[in-house]
Order: C-alpha cells, then structure tokens, then sequence
C-alpha cells in the first residue's frame, strides 16, 4: 500500500471519490466482484466432485437406469431454455444498472426471477412424478441392483434447485428490498398450506422461510439503495448457476434417456 | 465497471451468445436421442459441448472476458486444475470397475 493515501476529513471520516485515493485493486475489480467470483471458484468444486460422483457411478454401472422418457427430456429442455433466458434477461438488467436506469433494472431483475422460478416449478413437478414412480434417494423401481441412482440425482439436482432459490430471494432483495419480505412470506407460508403434505416440497417451501429470516436480518441490518455493482455480483451469481445447469443437464438428462 | 456505452454497442453479441447456447443445447438433446456413441464416448462428447457452453457464459455472461488478465488466468487456471486433479482420480477408476468387476 506505498501509494495509497486515505485522506481523513475533519470528521475521522474517509473521503470517497478522490482521484489517486487508493493503490489500484491487484485484480482490477472491486473487492464485492473478486469476493463473488472466489465464493463461486470454491461453489465450482462443490458441484465438481457432485458431478463427477455422479458421472463415476453412471460409468461404473452398466445397469444404469434410463427412466427419461420423452416428457422428461422435453421438460428438461424447457427448464434449460428458462435458465438461458434467465441469463440474458440477468445481462440486460446489469446493462440497465450501469446506464442508471432503475426502472428497467428491476423489470429485468423481475424477469430473471420469474424464469428461475419456472424452472424451480419444472424441476418440482418432475421430482413429484419420479417419486411417484417410488423413485427415493435409497432406490429405484427401474434398477434394484442400482441404489446410487436416486441418491445422486436427488443430491446433485436438490443442491442446484437449493441454488435456484436461493438465486431467486438474492434477486429479489436486490431488485425490491424490503418489499420483496411480504411477497416471499406469502409464498413460504401460502406454499406450505397449498402444497398436499405427502409431497416433498410441503417441507422443502421452508427453504423460503429461512431465506426471509436471512433475508430481513441483512435488510434491516445494513439498509441500502443497490446499485450496479450489486446488480452485477448478484448476476455472476445468477450466471454461475446457470452455468452449472449447462453440465447436469446433458450428465444427469441426457445420459439417462429412455429411447 | 466496464465502460457502458461500449457495451451498449455490443448488447447484440449477448443475444446471439443466447442463441448459440440454445443451439447447442439442441445440438446435445438430438445427439442423446439418435445414440450414436457408447455411454463412454457420449459422456465425453457431451461434457465437451458443456464445456464449450459454460466457456461462453462465462467469458460473455459473466463477463470475465472483459476482466483483467491476471483475473481471467488466476481463476480459470485454479479451477480447472483442481477439476483436472478430480478428473484423473476418478475416471481411470470408473473405467476399471467397468472392465475389471467389482471384486
């Protein structure tokens, strides 16, 4: 730090904006960015080693079930093409946060919300049908001889659907701060009575409860006004699990397809 | 931040990045349904095309392209060799138990 010189005003305070202020960050990015981008790098390996566990036991097994028909696959695919489009709306709003544009900020925050929402639906909708088929994470009614199906699908595409959401309530708070509380309150506790309690996601819609508690303890703790730097780290966020959709897609889908 | 205006100029780019992902993505879909290599062989055709995809979210979508260079190479390099790392102990293995049987 030999060229950087915090100038402190009569208050104790740091004067912001100076030219020459501080010593040029070592990434050229701003300390949230590189911050976002190290949690991702380390997010990476976590579904790393989910994925090639994954893969490990679908090489290994030549009895390896292909339960995914053709309303799988297409639902599969929609759910793909949500994410993707999700991706672009995520670029526009970020475009739209550095041209200073709140408005459209949030209109195509609000959009990115709603494509990850119907892929969370898609996903949920497909869990339901392969757990009435007696699909569980300790076996399979497809390949008895083949256990680890049910318990690295439901892992690997629970911890991705646990990001979703999570991706979803990080946008929200962004987009609306503290009016995003109430919708999401409505949603945990209006889930929980509309979903039948045989199936999974009656306890599962609890994920919405704990992230309005997160949610409401930072909101109130460090109230702000977003900006675009925000809106661009909660996007590398929103890409990331995109991007991770890119390799269980074709590994757990496309590999597992029933002609 | 990147300079607005300049990406302004390009915001065409991100609709076609989007585009050619779909592409792709229809391009894998076809390719599990015709079945025209072994599951090995698919598997590798497949994670090729994904790494392809994600290459292009993340030098585009996410921006990384746009990074400094000590950014891009600090990072990819660190993730793809722990990938790489992961990738040499458990595939051999795999193919192993494939050939071998569990003992």
């Amino acid at each position: 730090m030999a060229d950087a010189t915090l100038t402190h005003g009569t208050a104790g305070s740091v004067q912001h904006g100076l030219p020459g202020e501080f010593e040029a960050p070592f990434f050229g990015a701003y300390s949230k960015k590189v911050g976002m981008w190290l949690f991702l790098a380390s997010d990476s390996l976590t579904f790393g080693a989910l994925l090639f566990a994954f893969s490990y036991n679908r090489i290994s097994n030549p009895a390896w079930p292909t339960p995914f028909a053709v309303e799988s696959i297409t639902n599969a695919t929609i759910m793909t093409a949500c994410l993707l489009s999700s991706s672009l709306t995520m670029v526009l709003a970020v475009f739209a946060a550095q041209r200073g544009d709140k408005a459209w900020t949030r209109n195509w925050l609000l959009g990115t919300m709603l494509f990850g929402t119907a892929f969370a639906v898609l996903h949920g909708l497909e869990w339901t049908h392969l757990i009435d088929k007696g699909m569980t994470p300790f076996g399979n009614p497809w390949a008895p001889s083949v256990p680890q199906f049910g318990g690295t699908f439901f892992t690997l595409t629970g911890m991705h659907m646990l990001h979703v959401t999570i991706g979803v309530i990080y946008l929200g708070v962004i987009a609306f701060r503290k009016w995003f509380l109430p919708v999401l309150a409505v949603l945990w506790i209006g889930g929980y009575f509309l979903i039948p309690a045989n199936n999974v996601f009656h306890y599962g819609i609890h994920v919405l409860g704990i992230g309005l508690i997160v949610s409401a303890v930072i909101l109130f703790l460090k109230p702000k006004d977003y900006d675009a730097h925000d809106v661009e780290v909660s996007g590398l966020y929103w890409h990331f699990v995109d991007l991770v959709w890119m390799f269980i897609f074709p590994l757990v889908y496309l590999m597992s397809t029933k002609i | 931040m990147h300079d607005v205006a300049a990406h302004e100029d390009h915001k065409i780019t991100y609709f076609w990045v989007w585009g050619g992902l779909l592409v792709l993505t229809a391009a894998e879909v076809i390719l599990a349904y015709r079945q025209v290599f072994q599951p090995v062989v698919m598997l590798e055709v497949l994670l090729v095309l994904s790494v392809v995809k994600s290459a292009l979210i993340i030098g585009y979508f996410m921006h990384l392209k746009f990074e400094k260079a000590i950014m891009r190479w600090m990072l990819m390099i660190s993730v793809v060799a722990c990938f790489f790392i992961m990738y040499f102990f458990f595939f051999p293995d795999a193919g192993r138990i494939l050939r071998l049987g569990v003992k």
